[in-house]
């Protein structure tokens, strides 16, 4: 564990410096806009991590739960509730409808979780989409108070990118000390080998509840924080588009690592602004390159920066003649999904 | 009294009895060895007694305590863990990991002590720390700690799977086939392995089909065939029982 730590450390403070003297550097404001909605994204792919890369669970409603957490704080604020309130309280929402679909959905496994997911992640788009009094159906929640303390109020560009931050810090936080731990251990347990798992005594559904409900905290946040910053929302905010891209982001960057989804949550929507000239070609060279990203590093960017750093220290030792049972090292052995 | 009773255990599967109303106590500190032909209903048998199936009837107790039917974990937590056939381990993770999720039942910190790092937190910590080096000590890999599983030759796997199993604290373990596909050579220090478990007070019940080492291990022995009970009794009962040479090696060889 501790071992692991020291090796992403220094990925941690070149992103740091690199997100605060971001704002020095961008100047153009569509750029900046973008990075901001990376931000936000990296929060939602960043708790899909948690119950896909480390638990091993495909929640294919993570959109979903992004989406309750923007209605919950979009109401809650034009009902005149601080978004200080409003962010939590939507927030336990979230991970609140995540128990109760939890409940039935985790007792399935593999792909027949991801089905049961993706159908309710429909659903609640549905249910946002026709629940007219409430949500404004399918014209949307218009007019959503930006973020306030005391009079000043997150109206400018930088002052919201800090902002994110701040809340991307909090869930990255959160996610390296429960990774990091006997918790996050037993995530991967599950992930790893459910049986074997159960059979030393840890209560797998247990675990795959806590996940899920912590990972549909944080979409929910990542909703909330959008609603309030965008001001509007629509139906289309719980779209399955969304997962799809956060789980693109997450393939790509690396599932299981902690700096994986935030690379992909700004390597991918940029490459996507640059590569425009190509217009819709552009998808088929994503989709090639995620065939190849999935065959040969089936723990992405970060997996595959890993697993060649292995790769290096293994031949080392070899070389060293120390490691005389090292006949198989290679990063293969610890795929994410 | 026994730390183990099966009292009339049935599992059906549709059209197939996999064991049939099989009744066999185990006794605290001893090795039992269960032998018997392939689909004599051996590994069915340690399915039903971890909770991994559910018995069609009988009844399963750990210490007087009806533990019939509960959740694999629940059965685990109260003192019987358990090896597979094949070998399973946590194969995307280090050793050390591995005896650590093997203990993990035994520490308490959860979500929030985990976020606050709240001193049961780091009480688990130290505690799954000096657990996971006695183990690694017990099975004789601490030099292995923080290499992958994926890199360990088929023994240590085999040595780690005994250890995960060791690592929190049972009562009684099951050990299904700990020497399948070994070498002699691998095979002996193995055997080594299970004789210092026993040593350390923890009882031992052993599906195995190499007869010599059974012979050598066991206290008593009880022969499974067909599902049903063949036979119960030490080494030497066993291997001069009729019926039991009969189903092993056939009817011709029954002098």
């Amino acid at each position: 564990m501790a071992v692991k730590f020291l090796r992403e450390k220094w990925f941690y403070l070149v992103l740091l410096l690199a997100a605060v003297t971001l704002p020095l550097v961008v100047t153009d404001r569509y750029i900046f806009q973008l990075a901001i909605m990376s931000l936000i994204f990296s929060i939602a792919t960043l708790s899909l991590n948690l119950i896909l890369g480390y638990t091993g669970q495909a929640s294919l409603a993570h959109a979903g739960f992004f989406g309750i957490g923007a209605y919950g704080v979009g109401l809650m604020t034009k009902a005149g509730l601080s978004f200080w309130l409003a962010l939590p309280l939507a927030s336990f929402i979230s991970a609140l409808v995540g128990f109760l679909i939890g409940l039935p959905t985790l007792r399935t496994r593999g792909s027949y979780f991801a089905i049961a997911t993706l159908c309710f992640g429909v659903i609640i788009s549905i249910v946002i989409g026709n629940w007219v009094e409430l949500t404004g159906g399918h014209t949307g929640l218009l007019g959503i108070p930006r973020p306030k303390i005391g009079s000043f109020e997150f109206s400018s560009q930088i002052s919201q990118y800090y902002l994110v931050l701040a809340f991307l810090l909090l869930t990255l936080f959160v996610m390296h000390r429960l990774v990091h731990s006997l918790q996050g251990l037993s995530f991967m347990s599950v992930r790893n080998n459910e049986p074997l798992a159960e059979a030393v005594g840890i209560n797998t559904f247990a675990t795959k509840i806590i996940s899920f409900m912590v990972a549909n905290f944080f979409a929910g946040m990542a909703g909330g924080i959008y609603a309030s910053l965008i001001g509007s929302i629509s139906p289309s905010t719980a779209s399955f588009n969304h997962t799809f891209n956060w789980l693109v982001y997450l393939l790509l960057g690396g599932a299981a690592t902690l700096a994986g989804p935030i690379l992909g949550a700004f390597a991918f929507p940029l490459l996507m602004e640059y590569l425009q000239f190509l217009e819709d070609y552009r998808l088929i060279i994503f989709g090639v390159l995620l065939i190849i990203v999935i065959i040969y590093f089936p723990r992405g960017l970060m997996g595959g920066i890993e697993s060649l750093q292995h790769r290096i220290k293994t031949r080392y030792r070899l070389r060293k003649g120390d490691g005389k049972n090292v006949v198989t090292a290679s990063g293969k052995s610890h795929q994410a999904v | 009294m026994s730390l183990l009773q099966v009292e009339n255990l049935t599992k059906r599967f549709e059209g197939l009895v996999a064991v049939n109303d099989v009744t066999f106590n185990v006794d605290r500190g001893e090795i039992l060895a269960i032998i018997g032909p392939n689909g004599a209903g051996k590994s069915s048998l340690f399915n039903l007694v971890s909770g991994i199936l559910r018995p069609t009837s009988g009844r399963v107790f750990l210490e007087g305590q009806d533990i019939t039917g509960l959740k694999p974990h629940r059965i685990a937590q109260m003192g019987i863990t358990r090896t597979f056939q094949t070998t399973t381990l946590f194969n995307q993770l280090r050793v050390a990991d591995n005896l650590a999720i093997g203990y993990r039942m035994r520490t308490a910190s959860g979500f929030w002590s985990t976020i606050f790092h709240t001193r049961r937190w780091k009480e688990d910590r130290e505690k799954t720390m000096a657990r996971v080096l006695e183990v690694l000590d017990f099975i004789g890999m601490t030099d292995k700690a923080f290499d992958f599983v994926s890199t360990l030759s088929q023994e240590e796997q085999k040595r780690l799977a005994i250890g995960v199993a060791l690592a929190g604290e049972p009562k009684a373990i099951l050990l299904d086939e700990p020497t399948g596909g070994l070498i002699q050579e691998d095979t002996d220090g193995i055997t080594q392995l299970i004789k210092k478990i026993k040593a350390a007070g923890i009882t031992v019940c052993l599906i195995e089909h190499k007869m010599n080492m059974v012979m050598d291990l066991a206290d008593r022995i009880v022969v499974l065939n067909y599902g049903n009970k063949l036979a119960e009794g030490t080494p030497g009962e066993i291997s001069t029982n009729p019926a039991v040479i009969e189903a092993y090696l056939g009817r011709e060889y029954v002098a």
